[in-house]
């Protein structure tokens, strides 16, 4: 192993779904000590603690957890890129990490959301003196949500992927709709899931309409969870134990872009283009190839959002998704399995520990860890994730040479 | 009575149209004030009004939304000559028999209510443009 690698010691998620009797910092905490004992070290050997909390709305989610499981002293970063914050924080470290700042990073992404309902939309009504009077960057006189589109993530996701079909064709509500019945039956094999229930595609489509064509099963499932992970360096991992290197995953490529300028990004969010960017950033770093990887975790926050991100990351050539999926590439037994652990529909998405989440399921199948749900033989796997106004992180990931 | 536009970007009268701030580099346009230009980096914008006509290039019918926004209404955006548009579709039935990709709209007003003293607020939609160059609606 090089110097001047990066490597996964130890993560952990925490069961994904309602946790009325734990709260933030209890969530992260747990992530964060169940890393480290995965790593097999303590908070006495982290030089850098990076971390992300989103509906904390800025309180100080680090240094509450520092205060939960180990008062060190060392730096702390606390970070916020919508969904991709997890992303975020596991890159904050592993920057650190390769700057040569420290030799161990710990990474912790953490939210309460069960019951949180729809995220994103509505806004304020009149003035207080009950009248018009324009307001904020478009002089609104009232709240646009509704009059001018929708604010809200089901419909705005549901427009990305009514987009693709617009300039591809063959998209269809069922077909959206068997995106998600697939990462449903992938969900049963996740004991960590918030939910694990298989459903047909009759009750997918029969389910409440949120923004057609996306209803309630094809939406990402608010819900509680928390996920760490320790990196560390090439060079220290040299010096620990033969079980902590053998079980050490190698990060290939982390790679966070942000959107550039594109027409109508200011009125419909690009997911597209800088997912696409940092895929292709993250092939040349790390040296494969789309058609090297084993499994792919990728962000699915709506089942009109898997199928543009098929053709982003290159899974398929460009245009090309819809065939892509009813190949049946991204199914658990197909060329290409895309969101084995069941995705954001049905493992659920608090949101901050979802970019760690993802790298979890995919070290757990290169560990060889995964149980039923294990791709046998995996060797190399992809992350990514998104956040709006938007930050997306990919990451790959290769199993420790034996 | 008087009337105001819902937005800034909105402008009313006999000709109801949108506007835009348009970079004089680039050509970039966009519906709010920018220091320099997201594309370019220029600091130079002359106001351009953008097309009345348009294609719907993605929408979605929402059902469920924020507590005070009524349901349903179909979202869309919508490609005006090469500018891309947010705005809802209205005079035609929210469902997906009646809402198609591609199909040919133009900018129209919307009422959204009057405040204390009378003044109307008026928002913007985009409606089917017919077969023979009507709407098949009023507004």
């Amino acid at each position: 192993m090089a110097s001047d690698d990066i490597w996964i010691l130890g993560i952990h998620m925490t069961k994904f779904g309602k946790h009325p009797d734990l709260d933030t910092v209890d969530l992260a905490a747990e992530a964060a000590m169940a890393a480290l004992a995965d790593a097999q070290v303590t908070m006495k050997d982290i030089g850098v603690l990076a971390a992300g909390n989103l509906m904390g709305m800025g309180a100080p989610i680090g240094q509450m957890l520092q205060k939960q499981i180990g008062q060190t002293g060392i730096p702390v970063y606390n970070v916020a890129n919508a969904c991709a914050t997890g992303a975020t924080a596991l890159r904050t470290a592993i920057m650190a990490v390769k700057a040569g700042e420290c030799d161990m990073g710990l990474a912790v992404g953490v939210e309460k959301l069960a019951g949180a309902g729809l995220l994103g939309g509505g806004g304020r009504g009149k003035s207080d003196d009950d009248t018009w009077s324009p307001k904020g960057r478009y002089g609104a006189v009232a709240p646009v949500d509704g009059r001018i589109g929708t604010e809200a993530m089901p419909g705005v996701f549901a427009q990305i992927g009514m987009e693709y079909g617009h300039r591809y064709g063959g998209t269809s509500f069922e077909l959206f709709a068997r995106i998600s019945e697939k990462n449903h039956s992938h969900s049963t094999l996740n004991p960590l899931a918030a939910y694990s229930k298989k459903m047909s595609l009759e009750q997918i489509m029969g389910d409440v309409m949120i923004a057609y064509p996306n209803t309630r099963p094809m939406c990402s499932a608010n819900c509680d969870g928390a996920a760490a992970a320790v990196v560390v360096s090439g060079a220290k991992l040299k010096t620990l134990a033969p079980d902590q290197q053998r079980r050490a995953v190698k990060v290939r490529a982390s790679i966070l872009t942000s959107d550039p300028y594109e027409e109508a990004c200011q009125i419909l969010p690009n997911v597209n283009t800088l997912t696409r960017e940092a895929a292709r950033q993250a092939y040349e770093q790390a040296g494969v190839g789309p058609e090297d990887l084993d499994l792919v975790e990728l962000h699915d926050c709506f089942a009109t959002a898997e199928l543009v991100h098929y053709d982003n990351l290159m899974l398929c050539a460009p245009g090309e998704a819809v065939p892509f999926f009813e190949s049946g590439a991204s199914w658990r037994d197909g060329s290409t399995p895309v969101n084995v652990s069941g995705g954001l529909q049905s493992k659920g998405h608090p949101i901050a520990a979802t970019g760690i989440a993802n790298i979890w399921e995919v070290c757990h199948h290169l560990r060889g860890e995964a149980g039923d749900r294990q791709i046998e033989g995996a060797t190399v796997g992809l992350a990514h994730v998104i956040g709006l106004a938007s930050a997306c992180g990919v990451h790959i990931l290769e199993k420790a040479a034996a | 009575m008087s009337q105001i536009p819902l937005v800034d970007y909105l402008v009313l009268g006999d000709d109801p149209h949108l506007v835009a701030h348009e970079c004089t580099g680039c050509g970039a346009r966009f519906f709010d004030r920018r220091n320099a230009c997201a594309g370019c980096s220029g600091t130079e914008f002359t106001p351009v009004r953008i097309a009345g006509e348009g294609e719907v290039r993605a929408f979605t019918i929402v059902t469920f939304a924020a507590p005070g926004v009524p349901v349903p209404f179909v979202a869309s955006v919508v490609d005006c000559d090469g500018t891309s548009v947010r705005g809802n579709l209205v005079n035609v039935e929210p469902d997906p028999e009646h809402v198609q990709l591609g199909m040919k709209v133009r900018l129209t007003t919307v009422p959204v209510g009057a405040d204390s003293t009378g003044t109307e607020a008026i928002g913007f939609g985009f409606e089917p443009l017919g077969d023979d160059g009507n709407g098949s609606g009023g507004n």
